[in-house]
């Protein structure tokens, strides 16, 4: 039995630049790792394309620069994607390429459907906002107005990431590094999003928040089906969490498959290297 | 009497931008329209917004009131209505009722305004967004996308702080169902005389030129959460020491000296009116 896919992405491009005759062709075009020698055009994401099932968690890896980031950006529309189409599986986006909605129509797709969780919680959290209100912020914008449902659902969460309760009132900036990514992923969660993008969560935290944050992914997951796609650089994390991987280099992804598979025996040289350099 | 202005300060060309502006921010309610503030002979931050579109649409048959926090001779009121009758010679009047245009700084006259009248209100802060979007380009994206989490967050920070929101005033306003709206810092007492008002509110912000508009007629309607609906302020069963009134916004005024505090109107020509009805109805009880 195979399910429908949940998100389709097909041939996505991001280019920052003008582009030249030197590379406007995608056949023709000589670049150094990811940009044109010529006009300084960075290609950051090129012809990707991917899909990610229900419950499944999908892993991204590749050394920085490579595109991953710049790819989640994509998706959660904090980038416009230059080319491409991204199709979801839901009812009111049947069969509609979601990066020619309208920006009011997008926004919709990020309240409703998609979770972001990013590698610098003060992108993701407003610092300056009780815990508590950054996770209704999220709630509002999906159009609750009953503050009392709103704090029970908040607490909820909060209580689920092992935040203390007693500090729900505070603001994240008062909070290590690692209970700010906690407030982030309780934000990420609290619409029920039934696709949620990690991008490199686990990075700058110690190792055993880095476990308990993995822990409560994995639980996440479990527990509540949702799907995601965790970007990092860590091969590790990776094993861990992805059921499938892509790599990614230069913008390009040069391998996917099975995540065992990829980690265990690595077809393209560049993935050799990444997985052999593991120490 | 030679003047030595232009009629109303402004050359023709300024008023001509000024009232375009305008006749857009009342196409669009409730959306600030950006204009180009001119330097005036008072500072900005002082009531620049608002006479600037007072003398803009000012004509020689207008007759004008000016009020500041509700009072007709604080000195903010008295020199710009001194400005403005140096510079038209129109009639200035303290009378609600008589006033065909009446510039303000937070409130809105006691006295329900009617039809025909202009409502023109002096805004320091036009964005009610600005709280949470520092960004001038991203608070206009997000009022293009009618995204107002930020403006229902803050209410909903100030209930979990302190069990109710706690805006003293400039509380934010949905103005036909479109676009968030600051209302300038009137109390939220004043709120409710915005929705479907008789007379045209115009509201300027010289320092962030920005004009907007509520025309006559509009819904205006406070923000409020399903589960705590919008209050204003109370004076637990207080009258205005001076006329009696009980129904209208009071000031508490707290005399250190004889450790009394007292209550008065704060809109001063009403209160007066109050006091003079009074005297007048006693009157004709004793000589009827």
């Amino acid at each position: 039995m195979r399910d429908e896919p949940i998100l389709q992405v097909q041939r996505l491009e991001k280019v920052f630049g003008r582009s030249c005759s030197h590379c406007q062709h995608q056949d023709t075009r000589q670049l150094e790792k990811n940009f044109c020698p010529y006009c300084g055009t960075v290609y950051a994401c090129r012809n990707i394309s991917f899909e990610l099932f229900p419950g499944e968690i999908l892993g991204i890896v590749g050394e920085s620069g490579s595109g991953k980031s710049t790819l989640m950006q994509c998706l959660y529309f904090d980038e416009t994607a230059t080319g491409g189409e991204m199709f979801i599986n839901h009812e009111d986006f049947k069969e509609k390429n979601i990066f020619a909605l309208s920006n009011q129509q997008k926004r919709y797709v990020r309240n409703h459907i998609l979770g972001m969780v990013y590698q610098n919680p003060a992108k993701g959290l407003k610092m300056n906002f009780s815990s508590i209100g950054n996770i209704a912020e999220k709630l509002i914008a999906a159009g609750n107005r009953h503050v009392g449902e709103m704090e029970r659902v908040g607490t909820e969460l909060l209580d689920k990431v092992h935040l203390p309760l007693f500090r729900m009132k505070e603001e994240p900036k008062r909070f290590s590094g690692g209970m700010q990514q906690r407030v982030q992923i309780a934000k990420a969660l609290s619409n029920y999003p039934p696709i949620l993008f990690l991008d490199e969560v686990t990075t700058g935290l110690d190792l055993s928040v880095q476990a308990s944050v993995l822990d409560l992914i994995k639980t996440i997951q479990r527990e509540m089906g949702i799907s995601m796609i965790v970007v990092s650089h860590d091969l590790a994390v990776i094993r861990m969490l992805a059921d499938r991987t892509m790599v990614m280099l230069n913008g390009e992804v040069i391998e996917k498959g099975l995540t065992d598979q990829i980690l265990e025996d690595p077809q393209d040289a560049y993935t050799q290297q990444l997985v052999y350099s593991l120490l | 009497m030679t003047r030595l202005h232009h009629f109303a300060f402004f050359d023709e060309g300024s008023k001509k931008e000024i009232r375009r502006t305008i006749l857009k921010a009342i196409s669009i309610p409730g959306y600030q329209v950006p204009f180009s503030s001119r330097e005036m002979p008072i500072a900005r931050g002082w009531g620049t917004g608002g006479l600037q579109v007072t003398l803009s649409i000012i004509g020689k048959d207008d007759v004008l009131k000016v009020i500041d926090q509700g009072s007709d001779e604080s000195v903010n009121a008295v020199n710009i209505k001194k400005l403005v009758e140096k510079t038209t010679g129109i009639a200035i009047t303290e009378g609600t009722a008589e006033a065909t245009i009446i510039q303000s700084r937070h409130r809105i006259p006691e006295q329900p305004l009617t039809e025909g009248q202009v409502l023109v209100l002096q805004v320091p802060a036009p964005e009610p967004l600005r709280s949470v979007e520092k960004s001038e380009r991203q608070t206009k994206i997000l009022h293009a996308e009618e995204e107002y989490s930020g403006a229902w967050l803050q209410l909903f920070e100030q209930i979990m702080k302190y069990g109710q929101t706690k805006t003293g005033a400039d509380h934010p306003v949905y103005v036909a169902d479109r676009y968030v709206m600051a209302p300038s810092p009137i109390p939220r007492f004043d709120n409710h005389k915005m929705n479907h008002s008789e007379a045209l509110i115009l509201l300027g912000a010289g320092r962030e030129k920005k004009i907007y508009a509520v025309p006559p007629y509009t819904d205006v309607r406070s923000l409020a959460f399903e589960d705590y609906p919008f209050t204003v302020e109370s004076f637990a069963e207080q009258a205005c020491h001076l006329c009696g009134s009980t129904d209208t916004f009071l000031d508490e005024i707290i005399d250190a000296d004889k450790d009394k505090v007292y209550y008065q109107c704060n809109d001063s020509h009403h209160c007066l009116a109050q006091v003079n009805g009074a005297i007048q109805g006693k009157g004709d009880i004793s000589y009827a």
